[in-house]
């Protein structure tokens, strides 16, 4: 499964999370379209560091594509490291977003587009 | 005798306590703890004559012997390390986030290739004033450093169990108020009178409770808000060791950092009076110990 996108749910139909590291969901979907696979956050409640776990664990799935709403500097970090293809500013339902980034409504980012902790405070609110 | 001067909510008055509770004393040794904003040294006439900077130990990691297994990682408890195992070619990678590591060293400890070697990180500077009987150290946090606890533990090194020990820590009930009041005779907490002083009293006491320190409390402006503070203390046989009004020459005082002591002496009857009822306290609490 080459492209990741960061959900609120665990279907094709939940809304894009805006947040990497601390999303509900992650979304993994083969390159073709045809088959996706749903997980689980497994960093949503870390105390720290989420960002850095959550650009592991996807990288450790063979992510080469990631399709969400905002990076902070240490998940970007990670990501740029295993050559992972960042997109940003994602929004709608994970199959909207998907059809977008087939379409290239997306470009690419090559810096973390939030300071750390935003995930953190989002939590909070 | 090693008394710490806490409080849950911030503002009431921990570090007037501390610093004048130390100058009515006398062979005392007065410990700032607060190392993210150290202030006690303001009422002070200091001279530093000896700097020391704090280091914790971080983890350094050899390519060589490195084959990205990603214990080091799964071993973090901290999430300060991400291992990117090498593939199609591209070389792996160990990313280390020094600001989130605690310096536990488990995975120079555990990684299963001798591949983590320690390494040294300064995180900020114990000053020391041995200058009189009265002799002052301050831990202070660099800037972008977070790790307060191990700043504070290396300031509490320099005690002198010779001398009775002041030690003005941090607000609040975490890490850092753990590692200021740990292992102290007595703690004093510091509060005012209103819901968010009896709130965060509440949860100082928990804590103080939890890591058996005994304790009693400070009532500071103790003539506003409401008698809450005064009947929580009753209820759970808490002695309160000092009433302190609300007065506008004591904020004043406070403002041109002078310590109250000096401009008000009456007061350091009542500090005195309050060290004695800790010595009691503390005494009764050892001899029941060795009884």
């Amino acid at each position: 499964m080459e492209i990741c996108l960061t959900s609120e749910g665990s279907d094709l139909g939940s809304m894009i999370d805006p947040r990497f590291g601390r999303c509900k969901y992650f979304i993994f979907i083969a390159n073709d379209g045809n088959s996706f696979e749903a997980i689980e956050n497994p960093n949503l409640n870390a105390s720290g560091g989420a960002g850095i776990q959550s650009a592991q664990f996807i990288v450790g799935k063979g992510v080469k594509t990631l399709l969400t709403g905002q990076v902070g500097p240490n998940a970007h970090q990670v990501l740029s490291s295993a050559k992972v293809v960042i997109h940003t500013g994602v929004s709608g339902s994970v199959k909207e977003a998907f059809n977008d980034y087939k379409n290239n409504k997306y470009n690419p980012v090559d810096a973390a587009t939030v300071g750390s902790k935003l995930g953190s405070q989002m939590r909070q609110l | 005798m090693i008394i710490s001067v806490a409080s849950g909510k911030g503002g009431t008055g921990k570090t007037t306590v501390a610093v004048n509770l130390a100058l009515s004393l006398k062979n005392v040794q007065l410990l700032d703890c607060d190392v993210e904003e150290p202030n006690a040294h303001l009422f002070l006439k200091t001279e530093f004559d000896a700097r020391i900077r704090a280091k914790i130990s971080i983890p350094e990691f050899d390519p060589e012997k490195c084959d990205y297994c990603g214990k080091c990682a799964s071993v973090c408890m901290y999430n300060a390390l991400a291992v990117i195992s090498p593939s199609n070619g591209e070389k792996g990678n160990v990313l280390f986030f020094s600001h989130l590591c605690h310096g536990c060293a488990a995975c120079m400890v555990l990684c299963p290739h001798g591949a983590v070697r320690e390494a040294k990180k300064e995180i900020g500077t114990v000053e020391i004033d041995h200058h009189d009987e009265k002799q002052f150290i301050q831990g202070k946090l660099d800037i972008r450093e977070i790790m307060s606890p191990h700043l504070i533990r290396q300031v509490k090194e320099f005690i002198n169990p010779t001398r009775t020990v002041i030690i003005d820590a941090p607000p609040g009930t975490t890490c850092p108020v753990i590692a200021a009041v740990n292992d102290t005779d007595f703690c004093v907490l510091v509060t005012e009178p209103t819901p968010f002083g009896l709130n965060d009293l509440v949860l100082a006491v928990d804590l103080l409770r939890k890591l058996n320190v005994p304790f009693g409390v400070v009532i500071n402006r103790c003539d506003i808000g409401d008698d809450k503070v005064e009947r929580y203390c009753e209820d759970g046989d808490i002695p309160v060791l000092l009433k302190i009004p609300f007065d506008r020459e004591i904020a004043v005082l406070y403002s041109h950092g002078v310590p109250l002591i000096e401009k008000k002496p009456e007061y350091r009857p009542e500090f005195l009076n309050m060290f004695d009822k800790i010595r009691e306290i503390v005494d009764l609490k050892s001899k029941r110990r060795d009884a």
